[in-house]
C-alpha cells in the first residue's frame, strides 16, 4: 500500500481548520446480571421485567457490586495497555431525569478503576496512537419511549443498572475516518476479550463525541461541544462533519462558540443545542456512602493478565510472520476474532496465502450478500480449505473453483464430492489438450494464418475456443503453453 | 464562601425544591451563617490529608455474577405516578 498523507481539514474563507475529536465510549459490560443488583441483563425482555427494587431505587436498598463486572473492566483495561488502579471509588453523579430513578448515577469520578492507556490505529498514512485517558465503571439509565403516547413518556427500567464501561479517549482524533477506525478497534479488542459484545444496534456501544476546531498549526484547543449519545459510526461521522463546519462558520463570522451539550438529529442531519442540559454539568459528585472503596489485589490483576487471549495487534504481527500475509490482509483477517479463527483453521489445512485471497474475495462477498457473520457461514472452514487445496494443486482452475464455491454454498457438500460428481476436474493432460487444440486450429485455418501474419491478439480467441470446448476445464497455463508452441510450428 | 440569591435559587432547582422569593431571603441568611461556621475548618492546613470518605478500613463486598432478582414488575410499578401494565408513565419529556 502506498502511504497517503493525512488530509482532513475544513476549508474556511480565512484558511484551513483542523478538527479535534475526543470520544467518551459507553460500552455495555458482558455479564449475566447488573452492576449492583441480581437482575438479568438480557436484551429484548418484556418491559420492566428485569428490574429489582435496587434498579428502581426503592428506599432502603443497598447496592452490592458484581465481581464479574469488575474483572471485565480490568480485562478491558489490560487490553488497552492501561494502568489498572488498585484503589478506586464509586461516586454519585446527580441529575434529574425520568429514566434515572435514583436521581443519581453511580459512577467513578476522581478515582477510576483504569487509568491511562493507548490504542493503535492503522491508517492509510501509517499507524497512529490514540491515548486513553481513563476507563470507569458506571450504571446505565433506563429507556424513555416518547412515541407511544402523545402526552406521556413511557419508561422501561430493564437497562437501568446494567454495567457500563465509559472509555474516555484523549483529544487525539483528527477526522471522521480516524473515529471510524478507533471505534472499530475498540470494539474488536473488547470482542476478543469477551468484555462487550459491541452490538451497536442493541445499544451496547454508544459514544458522546467532543468536537472542536482550530486553525491549522495552532497549539491551543478551541472551545468544544459535546454531542451526546450517538449510536452508530455513520452518525458519529455525520455529526462531526456538521459540527466542525458549524464551528468554523461561527469563527469566521467573528462569533464565539459556546461550550455546550448538543444532540445529533439523524433525520435533519444537524446538531442542535440541548437546552435541558443547561445545568447538566452541575453534577455535584460525591463518594457514594453506600459503597466502600474498591481495592484490587495485585494478584487478581496478574491472574487476569495471564488469561487474556491473543489480541488483534499481536495476532496481526503473527499472521504476517507465520503466514506470510501482507499488512492489509492481516489487518482484515484479525479484525474479528471469529474471522481470524476461521482463517487459522483454513490456513492449517491449505495454502496460507491463497486461503487469504479466497477468503477476502469470494467468501466475504458471499457472506456480505447474505448478511451473514462468518460464524454462520454455509461453508465450513474444513471444506473451504479443501477448495483452496484443489485450486493450489491444479485439480481445478480458478474459474471452475468459483462454480464449485457456488454449489458448496447451496448444498453444503464438500468440494471433492462436487468436483467428482460433476466432472469438474481440470484437464491437465498435455496429450489430450494438444489433441483438442490441434482440432481447433484445423477448424480455424483462416484465423491461424491471420495470427501468423501478425494479428497476435487472436491468441485470446484460441484460448476462448479451448475453454469452450473443454467446458472451462482446460488447465489455463498448460493451454497457453501448448497453444504458443503449436502456433509457432 | 458566600451565597447570593441566585445561587440559592439554582441549588433549589437542582434539588427540585420549590422555593418562593420570600423564602429565598431567609434561606440566604441562614445558609450564609451556616457556611461561615463551617469555614472555620479552613484554618486547618489539610494539604497532605486525603479526604476521608469512609471510617471503615475495609474493601467493597462483592457478589457472584448470578441472576437472582427481577421479574417483579407488579411490585416495581406499584409506586409509579401513572402506569399501564408494562411501563412507568410520566409527563412527556422530549428534546
Amino acid at each position: 500500500m502506498s502511504k497517503e498523507k493525512f488530509d482532513y481539514f475544513i476549508k474556511g474563507e480565512k484558511g484551513k481548520y483542523e478538527v479535534v475529536i475526543g470520544l467518551e465510549v459507553h460500552a455495555q459490560v458482558l455479564s449475566k446480571s447488573k452492576l449492583f443488583s441480581g437482575s438479568s441483563t438480557k436484551f429484548g425482555a418484556d418491559p420492566n421485567n428485569q428490574v429489582s427494587l435496587i434498579d428502581s431505587a426503592f428506599p432502603g436498598m443497598l447496592p452490592v457490586i458484581n465481581e464479574e463486572c469488575v474483572k471485565q473492566a480490568v480485562r478491558t483495561g489490560l487490553g488497552l495497555n492501561a494502568k489498572i488502579n488498585n484503589y478506586s471509588v464509586f461516586d454519585r453523579k446527580n441529575y434529574f431525569y425520568a429514566d434515572l430513578p435514583q436521581g443519581y448515577q453511580i459512577s467513578q469520578y476522581k478515582n477510576p478503576i483504569v487509568g491511562e492507556g493507548k490504542v493503535l490505529l492503522d491508517m492509510p498514512y501509517g499507524s497512529k496512537e490514540i491515548g486513553i485517558e481513563r476507563l470507569h465503571l458506571e450504571q446505565d439509565a433506563g429507556k424513555s419511549i416518547h412515541d407511544m403516547d402523545p402526552s406521556n413518556t413511557y419508561v422501561d427500567l430493564n437497562r437501568s443498572g446494567i454495567a457500563l464501561m465509559e472509555i474516555v479517549s484523549k483529544p487525539d482524533l483528527r477526522s471522521p475516518d480516524e473515529v471510524n477506525a478507533y471505534i472499530k478497534k475498540l470494539r474488536s479488542i473488547m470482542r476478543y476479550l469477551g468484555t462487550c459484545d459491541g452490538n451497536m444496534q442493541e445499544g451496547s456501544l454508544r459514544a458522546d463525541v467532543n468536537v472542536s476546531v482550530r486553525k491549522e498549526g495552532d497549539k491551543n484547543f478551541g472551545t468544544r461541544c459535546e454531542i451526546k449519545n450517538v449510536n452508530s459510526i455513520k452518525f458519529m461521522q455525520m455529526a462531526i462533519e456538521y459540527e466542525a463546519a458549524r464551528q468554523v462558520e461561527l469563527i469566521e463570522n467573528g462569533k464565539v462558540i459556546d461550550q455546550e451539550t448538543r444532540l445529533f438529529d439523524t433525520k435533519k442531519n444537524e446538531t442542535r443545542s440541548m437546552r435541558s442540559k443547561e445545568d447538566a454539568h452541575d453534577y455535584r459528585y460525591f463518594p457514594d456512602p453506600d459503597l466502600l472503596p474498591l481495592k484490587l489485589e495485585q494478584k487478581l490483576i496478574d491472574d487476569l493478565k495471564k488469561t487474556l487471549p491473543e489480541l488483534p495487534d499481536k495476532k496481526k504481527e503473527r499472521f504476517i510472520k507465520e503466514y506470510g500475509l501482507n499488512a492489509y490482509e492481516a489487518n482484515v483477517l484479525v479484525s474479528e476474532k471469529e474471522i481470524s479463527d476461521y482463517y487459522e483453521e483454513v490456513a492449517k489445512l491449505s495454502d496460507k496465502k491463497l486461503a487469504a485471497t479466497w477468503m477476502m474475495g469470494d467468501l466475504f462477498a458471499m457472506l456480505n450478500d447474505r448478511g451473514l457473520d462468518i460464524s454462520k457461514s454455509p461453508i465450513s472452514a474444513k471444506h473451504f480449505a479443501e477448495l483452496v487445496q484443489a485450486i493450489k494443486s491444479g485439480e481445478i482452475s480458478g474459474r471452475i473453483a468459483k462454480e464449485v464455491f457456488e454449489i458448496m454454498v447451496e448444498s453444503g457438500d464438500n468440494p471433492k464430492k462436487i468436483i467428482e460428481s460433476k466432472g469438474m476436474k481440470q484437464q491437465s493432460d498435455p496429450k489430450e489438450l494438444e489433441k483438442m487444440i490441434n482440432e481447433i486450429l484445423s477448424k480455424n485455418k483462416d484465423k491461424v494464418d491471420q495470427y501468423k501474419a501478425g494479428k497476435e491478439k487472436l491468441f485470446g480467441f484460441f484460448v476462448g475456443q479451448v475453454m469452450k470446448l473443454s467446458g472451462g476445464k482446460a488447465n489455463p497455463q498448460l493451454t497457453n503453453e501448448i497453444l504458443k508452441k503449436l502456433l509457432k510450428g | 464562601m458566600s451565597l447570593d440569591k441566585e445561587k440559592i435559587k439554582h441549588v433549589a432547582k437542582l434539588a427540585r425544591i420549590s422555593v418562593d422569593d420570600a423564602k429565598v431571603e431567609s434561606l440566604t441568611k441562614d445558609l450564609n451563617s451556616i457556611f461561615k461556621f463551617i469555614e472555620q475548618l479552613n484554618e486547618l492546613n489539610t494539604d497532605k490529608v486525603e479526604p476521608l470518605t469512609s471510617i471503615l478500613n475495609q474493601s467493597l463486598r462483592s457478589r457472584k455474577d448470578e441472576i437472582s432478582d427481577g421479574k417483579i414488575r407488579e411490585k416495581v410499578l406499584k409506586n409509579s405516578p401513572k402506569e399501564n401494565e408494562e411501563f412507568f408513565v410520566v409527563p412527556k419529556v422530549v428534546e
